[in-house]
């Protein structure tokens, strides 16, 4: 499904990624484990188009349809059907959760599926629909991450990148979102998930890639990758 | 059965606007009267950057730039083409008098609008990259680039200023360009692809990440504010009957944002900011020599209380 070869990415003189190349199958959670600054985030970026890469490739395919996401500008390759549940949730605070949802199927035109896809929503977050006239702002920080995971749904993607989404949640409500990720995977949503819960990260994923200091340094099954005495020793703090 | 009732509709507002003009002139006091072309304007101005500024959160200060466009623009038009085309209506078509500067008066603001679009597009293009603070003091710099550039040019009387515009404004044009910039800007902002207007203005990066084209939708705000301050520009000259680069410098730009900054973000509080700044140096006479004076205080009074209502929300 998403294909990435010797991705380099700088900033500058500094080069975040150096070489990183990563694939995520069909139906499949994949998630990335790093400390701050191993280029995680960065990654992601890049996939979305937000950052332009140096050199490597990024190839992704849907119904045996081949395109290179290169070159293309962010809204293309939502279209195409990658969405980001960016870093930090980003939700627009001022605008409320109706209008949030809505900006995320911005690119779609069958107001009929739409209105499937909302109710889809709020069946996997009935907190949101109870929410529904107030501004995302308002929100508390859990009620914000599910709202940026739905607003991403609300674009019927293929590919759903998640950045970060246990970022700044109390530990039962990072439960609950981890939940519902297995769950919307299920459903058939490929993932690719970047976290610093390297320990709920691991019980979730089918495989995983350790990154540091913009290289892949690791990479196997989750379950292995979880058993291995380093990973144990720099991420799971065992 | 729908087309016939818009038609209605567009002719009944018509209708509206001709009668209104027809007994406010009867009727009011000039004085008054052009106050209230003043005022229009002034809402036409306001709304037309609460787009830009309020809407899409792109903070310019270059209006009067494109203000000038319309203004020069529009009376290029109507002194030098208008009676060529006066003539060719009245002789060749037989219109009557009033049916041909009609036309030509709408030619004049519909050229107006679009070449300060095309202005806006031109500045907009490579300015929108920038941001905050960046991007207001390049609209600026655009905006006197313009003024300048107009008063260089011989054809328009240059320093001297371009003299003897025909006067067509009157309340019948005002009204309906003042519902025509409601009505496009309004429905805009409201319609699904307005609310990447809003998105944008949010957060940029994560509309981005909903799919929508930024650059699009930025130099989009920014060409239709442009469109509708060329046609607040083109009343203007033709109100007056005398333009000078002088009515467009940065300080007139900096009172179109005063009054988005004091109407906050919705269309009606731009428009009832712009009306009320109309009326408050007029009412104010009263104190002479010391009127600017009591204006700022004034001024300075209802962002107080303005910050105060915005808190309590």
């Amino acid at each position: 499904m998403l294909k990435i070869n010797n991705l380099i990415v700088s900033y500058g003189n500094i080069k975040a990624l150096q070489g990183v190349s990563l694939e995520v199958k069909e139906g499949e959670i994949v998630t990335l484990i790093g400390a701050n600054g191993a280029g995680k985030t960065t990654l992601l970026k890049t996939i979305s188009g937000l950052i332009a890469p140096v050199s490597g490739t990024i190839y992704y395919s849907k119904n045996e349809k081949n395109s290179s996401l290169n070159h293309m500008a962010p809204h293309e390759i939502v279209r195409l059907g990658v969405s980001q549940v960016p870093e930090g949730r980003m939700v627009f605070a001022n605008l409320s959760v109706a209008e949030n949802l809505d900006l995320g199927a911005f690119l779609r035109r069958d107001a009929r599926e739409v209105r499937e896809s909302l109710d889809k929503a709020f069946q996997l977050f009935p907190r949101l629909k109870e929410r529904v006239t107030q501004n995302a702002g308002t929100l508390s920080g859990g009620e914000q991450q599910m709202l940026a995971i739905a607003r991403a749904l609300m674009a019927k993607p293929k590919l759903l990148l998640m950045d970060e989404p246990s970022l700044g949640l109390a530990p039962i409500l990072v439960k609950e979102i981890f939940e519902t990720i297995r769950k919307i995977n299920q459903e058939g949503l490929s993932i690719l998930l970047v976290e610093q819960n390297a320990h709920l990260a691991l019980q979730l994923a089918h495989r995983a890639y350790v990154l540091e200091t913009g290289k892949i340094v690791l990479e196997g099954p989750a379950r292995e990758l979880a058993m291995n005495e380093e990973v144990k020793k720099a991420y799971l703090g065992a | 059965m729908k087309s016939i009732r818009q038609v209605l509709f567009c002719v009944a507002i018509l209708c509206f606007f001709f009668f209104l003009n027809h007994f406010l002139t009867l009727y009011l006091n000039p004085y008054y009267l052009q106050i209230l072309i003043y005022a229009g304007i002034n809402v036409i101005l306001a709304i037309s950057l609460n787009l830009v500024n309020a809407q899409t959160g792109q903070f310019s200060m270059g209006h009067a730039g494109f203000m000038a466009v319309g203004a020069y623009a529009s009376a290029f038009f109507t002194d030098r083409v208008g009676p060529l085309l006066h003539s060719f209506f009245t002789h060749v078509l037989a219109f009557p008098d009033f049916f041909s500067s009609f036309f030509i008066f709408g030619f004049a603001l519909v050229i107006a609008g679009c070449l300060s679009a095309g202005a806006g597009f031109i500045v907009g293009l490579p300015v929108l990259r920038l941001r905050g603070d960046y991007l207001a003091i390049a609209t600026l710099g655009f905006g006197e680039i313009i003024r300048v550039m107009i008063l260089n040019m011989d054809v328009v009387g240059g320093a001297r200023g371009f003299t003897d515009i025909p006067i067509y404004t009157n309340v019948f044009w005002l009204g309906l360009c003042v519902y025509g910039t409601w009505m496009v800007i309004g429905n805009l902002i409201h319609s699904t692809k307005g609310r990447a207007f809003l998105a944008i203005r949010e957060d940029e990066v994560a509309a981005e990440c909903m799919g929508i084209h930024t650059t699009k939708y930025k130099v989009g705000a920014f060409v239709i504010g442009a469109f509708f301050a060329g046609v607040g520009g083109a009343l203007l000259a033709h109100e007056v009957g005398y333009l000078h680069t002088n009515s467009f410098t940065f300080l007139r730009s900096i009172e179109i944002v005063v009054m988005v900054v004091l109407g906050g973000t919705s269309l009606v509080g731009s428009a009832l900011a712009a009306i009320v700044l109309t009326l408050l140096p007029e009412v104010l006479r009263f104190f002479s020599e010391y009127r600017m004076v009591v204006y700022s205080l004034v001024l300075i009074f209802l962002m107080l209380a303005r910050a105060k209502k915005w808190k309590s929300t």
